[in-house]
């Protein structure tokens, strides 16, 4: 075993700290380190936090870290901000809302930029997942912007999904309706104490039960919890709902661990394959210049993009052809 | 293909210091420098500094301060990060700050100070120049 390996299982942070930065900056040697780690991996309890920017999930999180502590679970969080498209720089601030974790040696804290080339999120993130899991973490919260694919597929990986609003986000919940709804296995509307609360309440049971037909005997049917989290209200019944997620997710596997089911293995199977692909042939392209010299042509308009697309890979994968 | 590794800069506030406007412009500033940029925030120990930046694998921490406290907040971070091993670790600061203090301060390892005046464009610079992402 490497020496990085077992330093991550003793839970040494700046041993892990520095592998998910590697893992963030796509560096080779990462993925011997990460197959080591697997056999590791499975103990933790992970849980996906997503909603729309300012609806509270960084002070959810926060509230819930304190929760588990008090209880003697040790956190791991994820906390996913969006990088500019225009500058690639991006500002983390999901830390500001939980620096009073900092000092406790029983949580880690990492903020991770979305980066946005090439769909690489959900599978860093997932990564960075596994190495907190084999730190020993026994709760992860991956808090992330529910908007976009890849942020979806990241809140996907985690066992219990807790979608957020706020009331009078009339049109947020239609966006939701069309995209996220079926990925959340809790609704929790924030800042319940504004005027709307119970309106958005009955909205969102609305659509839950429209879908009724996914939540016939013996399936879960999402709850809706109100709750102010920067007073800590509703946080405890917010994690006792978890709770119950949880026992319910191991009732329908037979006691199983329900990561372990085979449609995530296969969508993370999927993914895995999709971004390691993707990362070995856009490398290539870049090194030998053919993928500059093609944006340059199609720019120019010597070529079309599909012309030169087809022109780049099918060389290299005559099977496609 | 060479790898290039994002530069991972914290901006922070140690000590009693409610005055963040320039520390959000230049985290703003870093980050269209194309920098990943964590920012923690008000009220911040050197502890609590030193224990985020580590979590968060960052090249840079920039310290601010306004309030005339410096002198024992910016060389206590240094300090901790030294117990703790890390010497890979860039620390600057910037804020309203005596002449005579900074050379007292570079002297206990905080290598550059920015003062009321210093250009966004001059500190993106001196960062692009003399930090660099760690390698390995």
């Amino acid at each position: 075993m490497s020496s990085a390996v077992e330093k991550v299982i003793a839970g040494d942070v700046r041993t892990v700290a520095r592998l998910i930065r590697d893992i963030d900056d796509k560096i080779p040697g990462v993925r011997d380190v990460l197959k080591a780690l697997y056999a590791h991996t499975g103990k933790a309890y992970v849980i996906g936090i997503t909603g729309a920017p300012g609806v509270g999930k960084s002070t959810l999180v926060d509230q819930m870290v304190n929760h588990y502590r008090k209880q003697g679970k040790s956190v791991g969080v994820l906390a996913v901000d969006p990088t500019s498209p225009f500058s690639g720089g991006a500002i983390l601030g999901d830390r500001i809302r939980m620096q009073r974790h900092s000092l406790d040696d029983g949580v880690f804290i990492r903020s991770l930029a979305t980066r946005g080339h090439f769909g690489g999120l959900s599978q860093s993130t997932r990564s960075a997942i596994d190495v907190l899991d084999a730190m020993g973490k026994d709760y992860i919260i991956v808090e992330t912007v529910g908007v976009g694919q890849d942020e979806v597929d990241v809140v996907k990986s985690a066992q219990t999904t807790v979608i957020m609003v706020i009331p009078g986000m009339g049109d947020d919940i239609q966006a939701i309706k069309a995209g996220i709804l079926e990925v959340g296995d809790i609704f929790v509307i924030n800042k319940a104490d504004r005027e709307g609360a119970d309106k958005t309440f009955n909205e969102l049971r609305q659509m839950i039960d429209m879908g009724h037909h996914r939540y016939e005997e013996g399936k879960w049917k999402p709850p809706i919890l109100k709750a102010e989290a920067v007073f800590d209200r509703g946080v405890t019944e917010l994690l006792e709902t978890i709770e119950k997620h949880r026992k319910h997710l191991l009732s329908e596997s037979g006691g199983k661990r329900p990561r372990k089911k085979k449609e995530r293995v296969r969508e993370e199977l999927a993914e895995m394959i999709k971004s390691r692909l993707i990362q070995e042939v856009l490398d290539r392209l870049l090194e030998t210049g053919e993928f500059d010299g093609a944006v340059e042509a199609v720019a120019a308009g010597e070529t079309d993009p599909y012309t030169a697309c087809d022109d780049l890979l099918l060389p290299k994968f005559r099977a496609l052809k | 293909m060479v790898r290039e590794r994002k530069l991972r800069v914290m901006v922070a506030k140690p000590g009693l210091d409610g005055h963040d406007r320039g520390a959000r412009i230049i985290a703003r500033a870093f980050r269209d420098a194309g920098f990943e940029v964590v920012y923690t925030g008000l009220h911040q120990t050197p502890d609590s500094i030193v224990k985020a930046a580590i979590q968060e694998d960052v090249d840079l921490i920039g310290l601010s301060s306004l309030a005339g406290a410096h002198m024992y907040l910016f060389p206590e971070v240094v300090k901790l990060l030294r117990e703790k091993g890390v010497d890979d670790i860039v620390v600057v600061g910037g804020g309203i700050i005596p002449d005579d203090d900074i050379s007292k301060l570079k002297a206990q390892g905080i290598v550059k100070i920015f003062t009321p005046g210093a250009k966004l464009d001059d500190m993106v610079d001196w960062v692009k120049t003399n930090v660099k992402p760690r390698s390995g």
